[in-house]
């Protein structure tokens, strides 16, 4: 064993694999690594809502021994078993609080696994703890958590992105390898933009849904969260896959992304430019990386061609529809009356519906507010062929374009944000400033197509990460993974070594160990 | 607080009632609707369920299968098209027998729809009700007010919730208006529910137990004077659970809203409460069509598509449909049509059947039932089959006569009320539950326990005599 713990952490979780596969470290060296990292960085970061020291150590030991055993039961590890994972905390998980973000759920343990939980520990991926978000996944920035915003390594005065600020700051603050995140309309890969990170929203029903509390159901999807395309790979190929639980799980055998991430190539490919999604009210830093992301992908022997999604200016309000609407009926369940904070009317009378109201209007934040009151105004009847129904038909034309987009090329791109990262506060008090974050990623939860973010490089005027946005027809995952590897990996040979090195340093350590990741990452396994 | 009444008779003097019904049938299926939990009655309270029927966070539905399977025969029973392919959808309200604070029912896309059943009245008289549709949709949880008035949330010290009914598949099956029946509406009423009941119950899809609520039925009455197209303000009666309340029910209304009518005032469109003891109704809240459940389609599944090779393969699995059954019966056991008619009418046709199947003529098998315990069980104000008089037992009997064999191996009527009493103090005490409802002037709870006494006593107790004492005991005005 050549390295500290404290050097262990910056290890992507393709390189602790083959270490713990190796037996050049212990799956309990490497969850304790990161363990200490929280606790030296999470202060200043608050990635993480609850830290699960405990069973992420127990499960790791466990881990430790099936290898020492050796035989049948080490043979058949997991590649990820011992590589320890945080979990947004959207995500149920049975021995730990569940917050979805809000005091409506403060205290709440869920009864049941979700099914990407389940999967995790099928791999026996120590869990390290669940991580921040906006309320119920609603924001771009997490400064709607109930709990505290989280900050972004780069710059603690600025957000992490959102919802999945806290997954997409943990992994960037390297106190976690990988995260779980839930992608609505950006809530996976505009995190992932701000803060340098890779984020993957994978196809509409390519991992189950099965225990993520709910915000759109039509939208919603898990997917992974990472420092390479590589882990983003080998963490969606552990959770993707068929789900008898969730109805809207789609039946196909999941491909080998791993082997599309390892086998990168772009030569001959068609990658086509959303017209609609780069230009006017994009920062300058992040038009100027996507160019050049163009020219090395041009350069690697792709054929980059413009697209049309003339349709894609009305997806921002269309999801404003939309989404709000499933909200509305998805958060009905938090009433008080099962689970969760329940609070009591401040004068009589005391009946059901009066509870109901007083646990909502003390436990839910204002926008969460907003969107319910949004989404039931939208369902009204006399409403609902203005606003749902004619959202409904936008989605379809939203549809149309990606298809004929697709007919064009093989993988569209686009920048991910329209921006870096903003400073904490800044569009709190303007929720139409905040929704358009998305602006580049709702299309792809529109019509239900994987897309991924990965770095683009820091924007010139204020040296803050972009993010590129790579999307690829439905069920065609694996396209991302193999323009994504190759596109990262001529970045990185352009930078001189990972985006994320470099990210100031949040302790006086880091000043010292960044040099030895650097040695480490590049000089392979010693 | 009683409405004012106008007699029937009166009522249909002047005006002509239209009907409409809403049955909802429970499904017998292993598991329920939406979930793996299962589908039990009777079990200790909130045992039958999973994160998925509570609501949890984070939950997903799966549809069952057989419960689609059962939809679509009972629609094809029904004579209705089977959609090529349907949805749920969510209907969404505040309450807290609906954990996920919405129903998952379908909406604008019923899995059956456009069907027609024939309805035989008691003279023989055929009647063609329209089905609309039949639906799919799942059932609330159970709720129990404690305190207060009448069982009802409003004044309730605190409620009791009971989740194992939620999540229960239900099918829904609504009638397009019924005109034309004029003052045959009530026995209509109570023949359309009998036959629904019954087509269910041969279908094999649901139990078919109305005091259990495995059917259940919202009526809908409006009156409109003679000769006049435009229907009147419709009241809707809810969950009116067995079949003679059925036609009470309907009378009721009738009556009720003929006096409205003749007051000069406007009915109001509302729901109704049926009181057994009272035989009336009261009024429940104010129903507008206005009612906004903010329907959608369920994001969370996926369209139900029903081929036409399932459907006719399950078209072929479908039993003989009850009528052409008693057309076959009457032939086999050479009935008169009235013989037959009265059969049917007192509800005994599986019991001579069974009674036939253990070895009696059909002749003695309706001479005892239809002259003996039959009778009995009216005294007694419980279906025959309540009784507990096994059809073995009829064959058997039927062989001892003459009547002294009887009276020795201790089968006479039981008519001393010592033996009695004691029978109904061990049947009381075995069922406190049921005593308290009779207590609380829920007297058609008493059938439970006439049924049981006859059951302790080997069906030799005099029912009607059994039932005085019942209310002596509890001390309740009879």
């Amino acid at each position: 064993m050549t390295e500290t713990h404290s050097e262990l952490f910056r290890l992507s979780a393709a390189a602790l694999a083959e270490k713990l596969a190796a037996r050049e470290v212990t799956a309990v060296e490497v969850t304790q690594a990161h363990l200490d990292r929280i606790a030296a960085v999470d202060g200043q970061v608050h990635a993480f809502l609850h830290v699960n020291s405990e069973e992420a150590l127990a499960v790791a030991a466990e881990v430790d021994a099936i290898r020492a055993a050796g035989g049948a039961a080490a043979e058949e590890l997991h590649v990820l078993a011992g590589v320890p994972i945080a979990v947004k905390d959207l995500i149920v998980t049975i021995g730990q609080p569940t917050t979805a973000g809000s005091k409506i759920l403060e205290g709440w343990h869920s009864p049941y696994d979700a099914t990407v939980v389940e999967r995790l520990r099928a791999a026996k991926m120590p869990i390290l703890g669940k991580t921040n978000l906006d309320e119920f996944a609603m924001g771009s920035s997490t400064e709607h958590s109930a709990f505290g915003p989280t900050r972004n390594p780069w710059d603690l005065d600025r957000i992490p992105g959102g919802s999945g600020g806290g997954s997409a700051a943990a992994v960037a603050a390297f106190e976690a390898p990988l995260a779980l995140g839930t992608d609505t309309g950006g809530s996976i890969r505009q995190p992932g933009a701000v803060t340098g990170t890779v984020g993957v929203k994978p196809t509409y029903g390519g991992v189950s849904r099965y225990g993520a509390i709910a915000m759109a159901s039509s939208l919603d999807q898990i997917g992974p969260v990472s420092r390479t395309v590589l882990d983003s790979a080998l963490l969606h190929q552990v959770i993707g896959g068929h789900d008898p639980r969730d109805s809207t799980s789609l039946p196909d055998p999941l491909e080998d992304l791993v082997a599309a991430a390892r086998t990168g190539n772009v030569e001959g490919m068609k990658i086509g430019i959303i017209k609609e999604l780069h230009g006017e009210g994009y920062q300058a830093g992040v038009e100027n990386r996507f160019n050049e992301a163009l020219e090395l992908l041009k350069g690697a022997g792709a054929e980059i061609v413009e697209v049309s999604c003339p349709n894609f200016k009305y997806a921002l309000g269309a999801y404003y529809l939309i989404m709000p609407s499933e909200a509305s009926s998805n958060l009905a369940k938090f009433d008080g009356v099962r689970f969760g904070l329940r609070a009591l009317p401040k004068e009589a009378p005391l009946t059901i519906e009066r509870v109901m109201a007083a646990t909502r209007a003390a436990g839910f934040g204002d926008e969460v507010k907003r969107r319910i009151i949004l989404g039931t105004y939208a369902l009204s009847a006399g409403y609902y062929d203005a606003y749902y129904g004619s959202a409904q038909k936008v989605r379809t034309l939203i549809q149309r374009d990606f298809d004929a987009a697709f007919a064009q090329a093989d993988v569209l791109i686009s920048p991910t944000a329209p921006t870096t990262a903003f400073k904490l506060g800044e569009k709190l008090n303007d929720p139409l400033a905040m929704y358009l974050n998305d602006v580049a990623t709702i299309p792809a939860n529109m019509a239900g197509v994987p897309g991924l973010s990965l770095p683009g490089g820091l924007a010139d005027e204020d040296g803050l990460p972009v993010g590129v946005q790579l999307l690829a027809p439905a069920r065609q995952d694996a396209r991302l993974y193999r323009v994504g590897a190759v596109l990262e990996s001529l970045l990185e040979a352009q930078w001189g070594g990972p985006l994320l090195e470099k990210a100031p340093s949040l302790t006086d350590a880091d000043a010292d160990s960044s040099t030895a990741a650097t040695a480490l990452s590049h000089g392979g396994s010693h | 607080m009683t409405d004012a009444t106008l007699s029937f008779d009166e009522a249909m003097e002047k005006y002509d009632p239209v009907l409409g019904f809403e049955v909802h049938v429970e499904l017998n299926t292993k598991t329920k609707m939406f979930s793996s939990a299962p589908n039990v009655f009777g079990d200790e309270p909130n045992t039958n369920v999973n994160e998925v029927d509570l609501g949890m966070p984070g939950v997903l539905p799966v549809v069952n299968k057989t419960a689609i399977e059962s939809s679509i025969k009972i629609g094809l029973a029904l004579n209705c098209k089977i959609a090529e392919t349907c949805r749920f959808a969510r209907k969404n309200y505040f309450y807290p027998d609906t954990p996920k604070n919405f129903q998952t029912s379908q909406y604008d896309e019923p899995i059956a729809y456009d069907g027609y059943l024939d309805i035989e009245l008691a003279d023989g008289t055929v009647f063609r009700v329209e089905i609309e549709r039949a639906h799919m949709e799942e059932d609330a949880g159970k709720l129990t007010h404690m305190g207060g008035a009448a069982g009802r949330i409003q004044g309730a010290d605190y409620s009791l919730v009971d989740y194992n009914r939620s999540g229960v598949p239900l099918v829904e099956i609504v009638t397009k208006p019924i005109e034309g029946a004029g003052s045959r509406a009530p026995e209509l009423a109570k023949a359309y529910v009998a036959a629904v009941r019954e087509i269910v119950k041969n279908l094999g899809v649901s139990d078919a137990k109305m005091e259990r609520g495995n059917v259940r039925c919202d009526a809908n009455v409006s009156l409109r004077p003679h000769g006049r197209e435009r229907f009147g303000i419709r009241s809707e009666t809810k969950n009116v659970n067995s079949l003679r309340a059925v036609e009470h029910a309907v009378r009721y209304e009738i009556q009720r809203h003929a006096a409205v009518l003749e007051s000069g005032a406007p009915v109001i469109q509302e729901t109704r409460h049926w009181h057994e003891d009272t035989r009336s109704t009261t009024s429940g809240r104010p129903k507008s069509d206005a009612d906004d459940y903010r329907y959608f389609p369920e994001p969370d599944l996926v369209p139900v598509v029903a081929s036409r090779e399932w459907v006719e393969e399950l078209r072929a699995t479908l039993p003989e449909p009850p009528a052409a059954r008693r057309k076959r019966l009457q032939a086999d056991w050479g009935y008169s049509d009235l013989e037959f008619r009265d059969v049917v009418n007192a509800g005994v046709l599986d019991e001579i059947e069974e009674t036939i199947a253990a070895g009696a003529t059909a002749t003695v098998a309706r001479k005892w039932w239809m002259g003996e315990i039959v009778g009995r069980a009216k005294n007694a104000d419980v279906d025959p089959g309540q009784l507990g008089v096994a059809p073995a037992t009829i064959v058997e009997l039927n062989a001892m006569v003459p009547a002294e064999i009887v009276e020795k191996r201790g089968l006479a009527v039981v008519s001393d009320d010592g033996p009695l009493l004691e029978a109904i103090d061990q049947v009381l005490a075995a069922q406190p539950g049921v005593a308290d409802k009779i207590r609380a002037g829920k007297l058609q709870a008493i059938g439970a326990i006439v049924g049981g006494v006859m059951k302790a006593t080997r069906g030799q107790a005099d029912a009607g005599r059994v039932k005085e004492l019942i209310l002596e005991r509890l001390g309740v005005e009879g």
